[in-house]
């Protein structure tokens, strides 16, 4: 049984709460003395039924205003999988959330009111989503209910978004009309929409197959922490820790260390404190070295036939996250993975706005804004490009006045 | 659930790997808050994974209400032999005695809540700028949206509305003189990850944890064990019954349930067909709707 996990975009109105209380409530994840404080809650909906959208809504200023204001985490499983849901906010105040959201996902459900079809959120979302680079898209048509379930109005509004997903290259896109609030295609195949062959949303998530994302020749493994117990019969013992962000390390493997750029082969790698031939991707590891090199925190271990890129001028992609404008006078710390350094944001080449995918001249950032920037690193990095590594393409920046994370960068090219 | 197929465990544990590692390699003075429940056992197998054949790169802390199961206390003291690492014990009686809180009076007394005291002074007094926990996000509604890497101000205080947010696998620990980042490496965990985890790995835990004859007393409708810091009198009446404990707390604040599960197998079995979230088990939630999240606020766990 593997993990899938998956964020949901959506606001509101547009019931994307209801439809996770919905997926929790029919596949029995929820418990009882959760369900006993939900029926004793005040909120009900119109018809007197249980609001399931209580089961998302975390904190005490979410549930007095209503909304969702920030990213909760719900875990489910059923036979076949077990699921991580970042549950975010839809409002374009709350762009940054999604975008963490999406960060951590591995498919994004966008959720479009029946009613309103495609609209300017609609195009929001799944620029987010286009710019992380989710491979997996589910549009889901809620409310089909109030359309009396009608196959015209479901298929007006998936060529209305084929459009968009073209414009956007979203890769694999998959539509289900669903009822979150009457439960029609969210856990069981609806009943009122005999014109849909397809699975529901759960059957959907429980099959589809994302582990072929996450087999890559790049094999790369950031040093976190370098084990040296130094005691009489541990004496040489020298193993460099860290997980494996893509591809795989073996025995005898040639490896390069970024960014000095020293050469070695792996003499063992150790996993859960036992002797492995192999490492594959996301395994948390202990990797030894043939020759005795100088490395600690911040340096990679690549493998020599397929090395990233190292450079200290890159073009990025930038998501604003701070209320603090961007200040392109002042030196950011950027964390690209274990590695930490400074950096200038050097020019601001456009931001798109993000409702009408338009490219727009600006000279600063303020939160939320999203665009393109090249930067400057005080030391070179050893990156690959977010469309192709996401985890060694992705960087954060803080602000070393408050110590807070300020941007997400997408690194797309290397400008020197 | 097919017991050999476990693929979701290899990857919980990488992940929680990969943070405590991240907290050896960002802080100067990390420690690992451990309460004697499952979860901060849990932790320690994690961090023997994580750093060895090295030395944890932190000592572990204790909390020592002075209520604490006996039970709970031994195993500890066990524990830290078998593993050679250092132990911290803040003791709730020692702030007490220095007059910083004052102990509540009345049946329903409790030190649960006195402890936030000792653990911000043990946290000062040790210079800890990191604090490494066991909470999970599946236990309550504001642990849901707590980060992985969660920042606590010089008052030990969580602000929810000022979160960092948490990208890919980059966690930003950088903070001013005074803060201290409370890091929670089995977030995404739920309880049955952990019971399913501990079979695989053979963890040992406290014998409270499986089904065991206890004298008892209800209270408020919860089974509570017979202790005299729970200030009994007449109207309660003890019981023998078989009972174990789902969490591991404060005395005068963990109920029990009636089980006959003695195992680790049939305790599993237990929780899949369980009717009673773990939190629900714990009196000191029950107080309001939003008592996690107050109590978070002002620096607990």
């Amino acid at each position: 049984m593997d993990l899938l996990k998956f964020f949901t975009a959506g606001s509101v109105d547009d019931g994307k709460s209801t439809l996770i209380g919905r997926l929790l409530y029919d596949s029995e994840s929820i418990l009882a003395d959760q369900l006993e404080a939900l029926q004793q809650s005040n909120r009900k909906n119109d018809d007197g039924t249980i609001d399931l959208a209580i089961l998302t809504d975390g904190l005490k200023a979410e549930r007095e205003q209503g909304i969702t204001i920030d990213v909760a985490y719900k875990y489910f499983q059923t036979e076949r999988r077990k699921f991580i849901i970042a549950d975010t906010p839809g409002h374009i105040q709350y762009t940054r959330n999604m975008v963490t959201g999406a960060s951590n996902s591995d498919l994004a459900i966008i959720l479009v009111d029946a009613r309103n079809g495609v609209v300017e959120q609609t195009v929001r979302h799944s620029f987010l989503v286009s710019l992380l680079e989710l491979k997996h898209v589910v549009v889901c048509i809620n409310k089909m209910d109030m359309l009396d379930y009608s196959e015209n109005a479901f298929n007006a509004i998936r060529e209305a978004y084929a459009e968009i997903a073209q414009k956007l290259q979203l890769k694999e896109v998959t539509y289900i009309p669903v009822s979150a609030l009457k439960g029609d295609n969210i856990v069981n195949r609806s009943q009122n929409m005999p014109w849909y062959d397809g699975e529901s949303l759960l059957g959907h998530l429980e099959s589809i197959e994302v582990n072929e994302d996450k087999k890559s020749a790049q094999a790369r493994m950031p040093v976190q922490w370098v084990i040296r117990p130094q005691t009489d019969e541990l004496h040489d013992y020298r193993g460099y820790a860290g997980r494996i962000l893509s591809g795989s390390f073996r025995i005898n493997d040639k490896i390069t260390v970024l960014p000095s750029g020293i050469k070695s082969e792996i003499s063992k790698i150790e996993i859960n404190m036992q002797e492995q031939d192999v490492a594959l991707v996301g395994s948390s590891v202990t990797i030894h070295l043939k020759d005795n090199i100088d490395i600690g925190r911040g340096d990679i271990l690549v493998n020599s036939s397929h090395e990233p890129i190292l450079s200290q001028s890159i073009e990025a992609d930038l998501c604003w996250m701070d209320t603090k404008v961007l200040d392109p006078s002042i030196m950011y710390l950027l964390q690209h993975n274990s590695k930490l350094t400074k950096c200038k944001i050097r020019e601001i080449l456009y931001r798109v706005n993000i409702n009408t995918l338009e490219k727009v001249d600006a000279d600063s950032f303020q939160l939320n804004d999203i665009g393109r920037v090249s930067i400057r690193t005080a030391e070179p990095l050893a990156f690959d490009l977010y469309q192709e590594n996401k985890l060694n393409g992705g960087a954060i920046l803080i602000d070393p006045r408050t110590n807070l994370t300020v941007g997400s960068l997408m690194f797309r090219a290397n400008a020197e | 659930m097919n017991k050999q197929d476990t693929t979701y465990l290899d990857q919980l544990e990488a992940e929680a790997i990969f943070i405590l590692r991240e907290v050896a390699g960002q802080f100067e003075r990390p420690a690992l808050l451990f309460s004697g429940g499952k979860d901060s056992i849990t932790l320690v197998r994690l961090a023997e994974k994580a750093f060895r054949p090295g030395k944890f790169p932190f000592p572990l802390v204790h909390i020592d209400t002075g209520h604490n199961f006996p039970e709970t206390i031994s195993f500890r003291d066990e524990m830290i032999v078998r593993i050679g690492e250092k132990l911290i014990v803040g003791h709730v009686q020692d702030s007490i005695d220095q007059g910083k809180v004052i102990e509540q009076k009345g049946k329903n007394a409790s030190r649960n809540a006195l402890q936030t005291v000792t653990l911000l002074d043990t946290i000062a007094e040790g210079k800890f700028d990191a604090c490494i926990g066991g909470a999970r996000r599946d236990e309550e509604k504001a642990r849901a949206k707590e980060r992985i890497f969660s920042v606590r101000d010089e008052f030990g205080q969580w602000d929810p509305k000022r979160q960092r947010p948490e990208l890919w696998n980059i966690f930003n620990g950088k903070i001013h003189p005074g803060e201290n980042v409370r890091v929670f490496p089995i977030s995404n965990w739920t309880e049955l990850d952990v019971w399913n985890y501990i079979r695989r790995e053979k963890i040992e835990l406290p014998s409270i944890y499986f089904a065991h004859q206890r004298d008892v007393i209800t209270r408020n409708g919860q089974l509570m064990a017979a202790a005299d810091c729970l200030n009994m009198d007449a109207e309660d009446k003890i019981e023998r019954k078989n009972v174990r404990f789902r969490t591991v707390g404060d005395m005068t604040c963990t109920a029990a349930v009636e089980s006959d599960a003695d195992q680790i197998d049939d305790i599993i079995e237990e929780i899949k067909r369980s009717k009673i979230s773990e939190r629900g088990a714990r009196m000191d939630d029950k107080v309001s709707e939003a008592a996690m999240e107050d109590r978070k606020k002002g620096g607990y766990f």
